[in-house]
C-alpha cells in the first residue's frame, strides 16, 4: 500500500504537478504515514531522478524547476505535521539569496535559488533591487549560515563590497559566509572582496554553498 | 548603377535600396501578434515602477495598481498614442556629414555596448574593461566605414560608478565623430548631465531636436516590466526631444514564453506601453523600437544570444516595428563563442543577414564574445566584414542591357576568357573583394598557419596606431569635465 503511494509521490515530482504533490502529501497524513518517510521516500526520490536526468541532459531547465515546485508544495503541507511530531527534516543549510540594489537582473539568482532547494537547502529568495540592510536583517532574523548575491552590471557590483564591509564590521563574518555571482563577477573581484565563494553557474553555486556549510562531500 | 555612391555618407556605409526580400510574418500574423499584445497590456497589465511614469498613465485614464505598480491600458489610448510617434528622423553625428537616416531605407551597423571585459589589443590576455578601451574601440570604430554609430562598447570600470555612464560619453566622442547612442545611461542624474553634454555639441538644449548627437538606448525589464530608473531617464530625453528606444529581451522559457509566438507578443506589450508613455507625455518624440529576443539554454538557463530563433525574432521584429511605423534598432552579432571563432561566424552572419533583409534601421552590434561579455578587436573587424557581405548581397542582381554583358559575351564566343574585355575591366571592382577569407594556395598557408582572426587583429593594431579623428573642441571637452565632475560625489 504505501510502496503504491511513495511511487506516486514520486512520480508527481516528475510530472511536475504541485497539485497531486499536495493532495498526496494530504492523503499520506490521512493514513498517518510519518511525514518524514513520505519525504524521503517519496517525494525525494522523484527530485533526485530528475536531478540525475538534468545532469545527464536528459531533463531540461524547466522540469528541474517545476519538480522543485511540487516538492515545495508537498512538504508545505508535510512541515506542520513534523512541527507536531517535534521534528524537522534534515537541511543543507540556509541561505539568503538577493540581487543588489539598483540592479534587476532576476534569472540567474533565481536559477541558483532552484538549485540550492532542489539540493536540500532552505532558501529565502529577496528578488531583486535589494539594499544591503534587508539582505544582512534577513540572514539575522532566519540565522542563515549563507548570503547569496548576484550582480550583473558593473555599477552594482561594489554593492557586493559594501555588504560584505557592513558584515565584517558587525563582525558577523566568519559566521555568515558570502557567495557572488553574476555577469561581470571575475575571481579577481571575489578575492579583492574577499567573498567566501563563487561560481559561474547555478551547478557551481551548489557545490559551493556545499563547501562552505562543510557538507562538501555530500 | 552607382546607387551606393548616392546614398553613403561620409566613411559610413549603409545598406539601402534593398533589392532582397523575406516574408517572415504574414499580415495576419502581425495582426494577431497585435491583437494579443493589446489583450495582454489590458488585461495582464504591464509594471512601471517611476511615480512619474505612473501619473502620466493615470492622467489618461489607465487603470492603475499603485501598489503592485502595474499599468492596465485600454487598447484605442495604446493606438492613439503610437500613432504620434515620427516615421522617421535623423541620429545627428558631431560631424554632420555622417548623421544618419533613420527612414526605413538604411541599415546602420553600431558596436555592440556595455562589455565587461576585453582581449587587450596588443597582449591578447582577457582583462576587466576601463576607459581607455572605450577611447580606443570608439577610435577604431570611427576609422571602419562599417561602423556608422557607436554604442558605448565597454564599461569604464576606473571610473567613478555614479558618473560612469558621462566619462564613457565624453570618451566616446572625444574619439570619433559619429553619432553616440547610449545604453549606459539608466538614472535621473546621469541623464540630466548627458542632456547637458549633449547639448554642448548641438549648440543648446533646444537645439537637440534638430541635431540630436545622442541616443538613448532602455531595457525593458522582461516579463512585462520596466526598470523604474530607465523610466525616468527615457522621459527626459524624450522630452529634450532624443531619440530614445525600449528594448525587449524577453527569453523563450525564462523571461518569455518558449514559444516565439508569444514571446514576441510579450516582448512588444513591454516596448509598446514605453513607447506609447513617450508619446502621451511629449507627443511626436522621436522614438525607436529596440529588441534583442532569444531562446533560454534548456540546460543552464542562460541567455543563448544566438542560434536559429535568434535569427527569426531580428526579421520578425521589424515586421512589427513597421507595422506600428516607427525605426527598429534590432540585436544582431550575439554569440555564445568565447573566441573568435565557427560558431561566432555563423551566428554574426545568420543575425545580421536576417534582420538586414528587412531593413533594420539600426543594427547592433559588431565586437562581442561570451554572451555580450568579452570586447575582441578582432571579433569587431571580421563582425564587420560580415556586414559588408551582406550590404553586398542586399544590393542583389541588377538585370539590365549593361548587366547581362551581350557584347563582350559576343566578343568572347565559345571558349577563351573574360579578362582582357572592356566589360570586365568596368566592373571588376563590383565583385566582392574580402579582407579576411583565405583563398590563399594551400603552401602558402602551410608557411604562415594564419588566418582572418590575425588579419583582423592586424587591421585594428594599425588603425589605432594611425588613426586620428577630428578632436573634440576643447572649450567643450572641458564643459563637458565640469558636467561630469557636478554629478561625481
Ligand atoms: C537578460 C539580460 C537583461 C534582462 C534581465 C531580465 C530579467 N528579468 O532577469 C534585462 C532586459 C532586464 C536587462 C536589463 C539591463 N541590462 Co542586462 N543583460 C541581460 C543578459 C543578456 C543575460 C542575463 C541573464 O539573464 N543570463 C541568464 C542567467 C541564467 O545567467 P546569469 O544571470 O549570468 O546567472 C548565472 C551566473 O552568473 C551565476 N550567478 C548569478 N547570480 C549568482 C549569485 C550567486 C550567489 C552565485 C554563486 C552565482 C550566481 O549563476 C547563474 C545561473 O547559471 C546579460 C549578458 C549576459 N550574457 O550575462 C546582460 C547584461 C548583464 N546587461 C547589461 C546592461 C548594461 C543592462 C542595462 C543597464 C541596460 C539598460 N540600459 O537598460 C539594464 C539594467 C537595468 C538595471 N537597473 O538592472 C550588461 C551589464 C554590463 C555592464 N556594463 O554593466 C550586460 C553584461 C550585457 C551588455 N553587455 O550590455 N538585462
Amino acid at each position: 500500500m504505501s510502496e503504491e503511494l511513495y511511487k506516486e509521490m514520486a512520480q508527481c515530482i516528475i510530472d511536475g504537478d504541485s497539485d497531486i504533490s499536495a493532495e498526496l502529501a494530504r492523503k499520506s497524513i490521512e493514513l498517518n504515514m510519518h511525514p518524514l518517510d513520505a519525504i524521503t521516500k517519496g517525494f525525494v526520490i522523484g527530485v533526485n531522478y530528475i536531478g540525475d536526468q538534468f545532469g545527464k541532459g536528459e531533463a531540461f531547465l524547466p522540469e528541474l524547476v517545476m519538480a522543485g515546485e511540487a516538492m515545495k508544495a508537498a512538504v508545505a503541507v508535510l512541515e506542520p505535521e513534523l512541527l507536531k511530531l517535534g521534528e524537522a527534516r534534515e537541511m543543507m543549510g540556509k541561505v539568503v539569496l538577493a540581487t543588489v540594489e539598483g540592479d534587476i537582473h532576476e534569472i540567474g539568482k533565481t536559477l541558483v535559488g532552484t538549485m540550492l532547494s532542489a539540493s536540500g537547502f532552505e532558501v529565502v529568495d529577496l528578488g531583486v533591487d535589494q539594499p544591503a540592510d534587508k539582505i544582512i536583517g534577513k540572514a539575522l532574523e532566519i540565522d542563515a549560515q549563507i548570503i547569496g548575491m548576484s550582480a550583473l552590471l558593473t555599477t552594482t557590483m561594489v554593492r557586493q563590497r559594501e555588504v560584505i564591509e557592513e558584515l565584517d564590521k558587525e563582525g558577523l563574518r566568519p559566521r555568515i559566509k558570502v557567495m557572488v555571482g553574476g555577469a561581470p563577477i571575475t575571481r579577481d573581484w571575489v578575492e579583492k572582496i574577499k567573498a567566501d565563494g563563487y561560481s559561474e553557474d547555478a551547478i557551481g553555486a551548489v557545490k559551493i554553498a556545499k563547501d562552505l556549510v562543510g557538507k562538501g562531500d555530500q | 548603377m552607382p546607387r551606393e555612391g548616392l546614398m553613403s555618407q561620409k566613411n559610413i556605409k549603409t545598406i539601402s535600396n534593398p533589392k532582397l526580400k523575406l516574408e517572415v510574418l504574414t499580415k495576419e500574423d502581425v495582426q494577431k501578434i497585435h491583437n494579443a499584445t493589446l489583450q495582454i497590456i489590458e488585461k495582464v497589465g504591464v509594471r512601471f515602477p517611476s511615480k512619474r511614469a505612473l501619473e502620466i498613465w493615470e492622467a489618461v485614464g489607465a487603470e492603475v495598481d499603485h501598489e503592485k505598480k502595474i499599468v492596465r491600458v485600454k487598447p484605442q489610448i495604446i493606438e492613439d498614442a503610437i500613432k504620434k510617434a515620427p516615421p522617421a528622423y535623423k541620429l545627428a553625428a558631431r560631424d554632420p556629414q555622417q548623421d544618419l537616416q533613420l527612414d526605413g531605407n538604411h541599415v546602420n551597423l553600431g558596436t555592440d555596448g556595455c562589455g565587461v571585459e576585453v582581449i587587450d589589443i596588443n597582449t591578447g590576455e582577457k582583462r576587466t574593461s576601463c576607459l581607455q578601451d572605450v577611447r580606443d574601440i570608439a577610435r577604431i570604430a570611427d576609422a571602419t566605414e562599417e561602423v556608422a554609430f557607436h554604442w558605448v562598447a565597454v564599461s569604464a570600470q576606473d571610473a567613478p560608478v555614479e558618473a560612469r555612464g558621462l566619462h564613457e560619453l565624453k570618451a566616446v566622442w572625444e574619439s570619433s565623430t559619429k553619432h553616440v547612442q547610449t545604453e549606459s545611461i539608466y538614472n535621473v542624474e546621469e541623464a540630466k548631465a548627458a542632456i547637458e553634454m549633449a547639448a554642448l555639441l548641438a549648440g543648446g538644449k533646444d537645439k537637440l531636436k534638430d541635431r540630436p548627437v545622442l541616443s538613448l538606448m532602455q531595457c525593458t525589464a522582461p516579463p512585462l516590466g520596466h526598470d523604474g530608473g530607465s523610466l525616468d531617464a527615457a522621459l527626459l530625453a524624450a522630452e529634450v526631444g532624443i531619440p530614445t528606444g525600449f528594448m525587449t529581451m524577453a527569453a523563450c522559457a525564462t523571461t518569455g514564453p518558449t514559444t516565439m509566438a508569444g514571446n514576441l507578443a510579450v516582448g512588444n506589450a513591454e516596448v509598446i506601453t514605453a513607447t506609447a508613455l513617450l508619446q502621451i507625455a511629449f507627443p511626436g518624440a522621436p522614438v525607436f523600437y529596440a529588441a534583442a529576443q532569444t531562446a533560454s539554454d534548456l540546460k543552464t538557463g542562460a541567455y543563448t544570444g544566438g542560434g536559429p530563433e535568434d535569427f527569426l525574432f531580428g526579421a520578425a521584429t521589424n515586421v512589427l516595428a513597421d507595422f506600428y511605423n516607427i525605426p527598429l534598432s534590432m540585436g544582431a552579432f550575439a554569440t555564445g563563442a568565447k573566441e573568435p571563432n565557427w560558431q561566432a561566424g555563423l551566428e554574426g552572419a545568420m543575425s545580421s543577414f536576417m534582420a538586414s533583409v528587412v531593413m533594420s534601421d539600426m543594427l547592433l552590434g559588431c565586437g562581442f564574445l561570451h554572451g555580450s561579455r568579452i570586447w575582441s578587436y578582432a571579433e569587431m573587424m571580421m563582425d564587420c566584414e560580415i556586414f559588408s557581405i551582406v550590404h553586398k548581397m542586399m544590393q542583389g542582381i541588377e538585370v539590365n542591357d549593361e548587366t547581362l554583358a551581350m557584347d563582350s559575351i559576343a566578343n568572347v564566343g565559345p571558349g577563351g576568357h573574360y579578362l582582357a574585355q572592356k566589360h570586365t575591366r568596368k566592373h571588376m571592382r563590383e565583385l566582392f573583394m574580402p579582407q579576411f577569407m583565405d583563398r590563399r594556395p594551400y603552401s602558402e598557408w602551410e608557411t604562415k598557419k594564419d588566418d582572418a582572426r590575425d588579419w583582423a587583429l592586424s587591421k585594428a593594431r594599425k588603425t589605432l596606431k594611425e588613426h586620428q579623428p577630428d578632436p573634440l573642441d576643447e572649450k567643450i571637452g572641458q564643459e563637458m569635465d565640469r558636467i561630469i565632475k557636478s554629478v561625481e560625489k
